[in-house]
């Protein structure tokens, strides 16, 4: 059973989720770093994106790698109205409104398209370069395994460096730290947040695109449980933190993929319980996550 | 005259449900029962949403325990080893009377209520809705791999259709009097008092994390009797039914409601039970292209529930209840005593 090959086959499924995993976590803790929302709307972000790379890969007139472009500039897009019209009438309210309006906006994208799109599950067709498997390094693979974490990382390593190098991201990084300190400093909060929610978004739809991708299916319901995940990743690597986000996406994903490789079958099932059992150990042993700083219980 | 009120209120209600139980048809009688269970679940979620300011997104889950423990209790023997033939023993052979298996399905509730309570509530209100929502997902994949106790997705049906309306309308009337007696205690002061500033509080000598554990306990309990009417109401149950989507529509009913008002609960469960009831009609009568429009209805909810925390966020009632405002439109110019600034001194009694 535990053969090296069944091994390293597990070892890049993990890797694979943790991608995604990651990419959706980032969003999460960005748009949370500043505003203390819990998007209950991120998982939707990569529905949304999902089905758009749907509709492109569909259309014979578009070539295929549009199918990531034009997602995430439309979601990004989509992200940044979003917080325009439900969330900024929102600053100053108490934090649960905003929790409250993200879980109505949740509910109005998976109804929307429910209602649209019908609720039946639509298989993604890949194009076949991305099927075909490859032998690199000894290790066999499906090329869209190896897209899902090379693209991953490069949005990863392209984040960092935006968070350091430009203005903005540094902005975007104080206002985590202090919203009202960095408004005294001559920055526009309100820019800051729409760019959070423009990245935040954009990397979900990338995220939804690559899940499309991986299992071939697309429904409307499909981001809820990965966008929920995702908030355990962010919280196991401390929530607000954006190398934490990325560490706790990828360790979620191993925990979660060893999970069902190396327990039988009749318990295998009970994987997305596990994810939150570990949710609420993380809670109970260290609140803070692995790389996040120790958060008062009351800001 | 004000000791009497609880007495004219049950009078009055369970004079009304056996009323609608001997004159109404079935159509009717039903959305009256789902009307009781819904106020159960939204004066019950309100207790930790509106009351102590933590936002639980569970209740989905404590229902789903409710439903299944009391339809295992309750289903016939015979039944049973057709339908359920792995049950232990013991539960196989059980046949317990509705109360006493609604009793047990609270017990149940209360424990999981208290065990996920006990790491999350001593964190931020956020982490809650969180873990919350964690447990609804826990709790619907324990039920679909739990063959032999739940027969997994293809859930348990046939189940004894023993919630008449005197049953759900009693059960709501406990529900609501004990939760109007809990916020209008010291108990529920000290609730307020930890929901507008946590830190004063406890410098009051409020018990900051039980009072918060004790509120979103009893939410459980309260869920997962209504739970338990509402299976032997549909009399079928399955994982599937006890989704994000019924958690979402009462929380709906108490944002909308007023969360803080338990008049608001009630009157946002009437409302948020009619409204879809009404626009289930319409989704079916206004296809577009022969496809009914499913999803309409949950579409008006959320909106109706961005516009409300736009424009009104506080809600219909607010943190009013309805006697005051009543009070208020008579002329009689009672000073509302609802200002939270005063909740904390009061609070201070309780320690």
């Amino acid at each position: 059973m535990l053969t090296p090959s069944y091994l390293i086959q597990q070892f890049i499924n993990a890797l694979n989720m943790g991608s995604i995993y990651a990419l959706v976590a980032i969003g999460l803790t960005v748009v949370y770093g500043i505003l203390r929302l819990i998007n209950f709307a991120h998982g939707d972000m990569m529905t949304v994106g999902a089905y758009l790379a749907l509709a492109v890969l569909s259309s014979l007139a578009l070539p295929a790698w549009t199918a990531l472009l034009i997602p995430v500039f439309v979601v990004a897009a989509l992200g940044v109205l979003i917080e325009r019209l439900a969330y900024r009438p929102l600053r100053g309210a108490p934090e649960v409104a905003m929790l409250i309006t993200s879980l109505a906006v949740s509910s109005l994208i998976e109804n929307g398209a429910t209602m649209t799109l019908t609720a039946q599950p639509r298989p993604v067709r890949l194009p076949a370069e991305l099927v075909q498997r490859v032998d690199a390094l000894g290790i066999n693979f499906a090329v869209m395994d190896g897209v899902i974490v090379a693209l991953a990382v490069a949005l990863m390593i392209a984040l960092s460096l935006f968070v350091r190098r430009t203005t903005i991201g540094i902005a975007m990084r104080a206002c985590s730290e202090n919203v009202r300190v960095t408004q005294l400093m001559g920055i526009d909060v309100n820019r800051v947040i729409a760019v959070a929610f423009a990245i935040s978004a954009g990397l979900a739809a990338v995220a939804g695109v690559l899940w499309s991708g991986k299992f071939g299916i697309v429904d409307p319901f499909m981001g809820f449980v990965p966008g929920l995940k995702a908030f355990v990743a962010a919280v196991i690597g401390g929530i607000g933190n954006i190398p934490g986000a990325m560490l706790g996406g990828y360790l979620l994903g191993f925990a979660e993929v060893f999970f069902v490789a190396f327990m039988p079958p009749e318990v295998s099932g009970y994987r997305d319980a596990f994810v939150f059992v570990l949710l609420l150990v993380v809670l109970l042993v260290r609140p803070s996550g692995l790389l996040g700083t120790r958060e008062v219980n009351r800001a | 005259m004000k000791r009497l009120l609880p007495v004219l209120w049950i009078v009055g209600v369970m004079g009304l449900a056996a009323l609608a139980q001997s004159a109404l048809n079935d159509y009717y009688q039903r959305v009256l029962a789902v009307i009781a269970i819904n106020i159960m679940l939204a004066v019950s979620l309100n207790l930790t949403n509106g009351f102590s300011g933590d936002f639980s997104l569970g209740h989905a889950a404590f229902m789903a325990i409710g439903a299944y423990t009391s339809a295992i209790l309750t289903l016939p023997a015979r039944t049973k080893a057709i339908v359920l033939p792995d049950l232990p023993p013991w539960l196989g052979q059980v046949e317990l009377p509705f109360l006493i298996a609604i009793l047990i399905g609270c017990a149940l509730a209360g424990l999981v209520a208290f065990l996920v309570g006990l790491p999350v509530l001593r964190l931020r209100g956020h982490y809650l809705s969180v873990a919350t929502l964690g447990l609804m997902v826990i709790v619907q994949v324990v039920a679909l791999n739990w063959q032999p106790i739940t027969r997994g997705a293809r859930g348990i049906s046939g189940l004894p259709p023993l919630t008449t309306l005197l049953w759900a309308y009693g059960l709501m009337l406990v529900t609501v009097m004990v939760i109007w007696r809990i916020v209008h205690s010291s108990l529920g002061r000290a609730m307020m008092a930890v929901r507008e500033d946590e830190l004063a509080a406890a410098c009051r000598g409020v018990r900051v994390f039980r009072t918060r554990l004790f509120a979103f306990v009893t939410g459980a309990l309260f869920a997962s009797a209504a739970g338990a009417l509402w299976a032997h109401l549909i009399t079928a149950i399955t994982p599937s039914s006890f989704s994000f989507l019924l958690t979402f529509n009462v929380v709906a009913m108490v944002v909308i409601g007023g969360a803080g008002s338990v008049s608001g609960s009630v009157i946002g469960a009437v409302l948020m039970t009619l409204l879809p009831e009404l626009l289930r009609r319409v989704e079916t009568a206004l296809a577009i292209g022969g496809q009914p429009l499913y999803g309409l209805s949950q579409i008006v909810i959320a909106v109706l529930m961005l516009l409300v925390m736009i424009f009104r966020p506080q809600g219909l009632m607010g943190r009013h209840e309805l006697i005051q405002v009543l009070a208020g439109l008579s002329g009689a110019r009672n000073k509302p005593s609802s200002a939270p600034a005063e909740l904390a001194g009061e609070a201070q009694r309780v320690a």
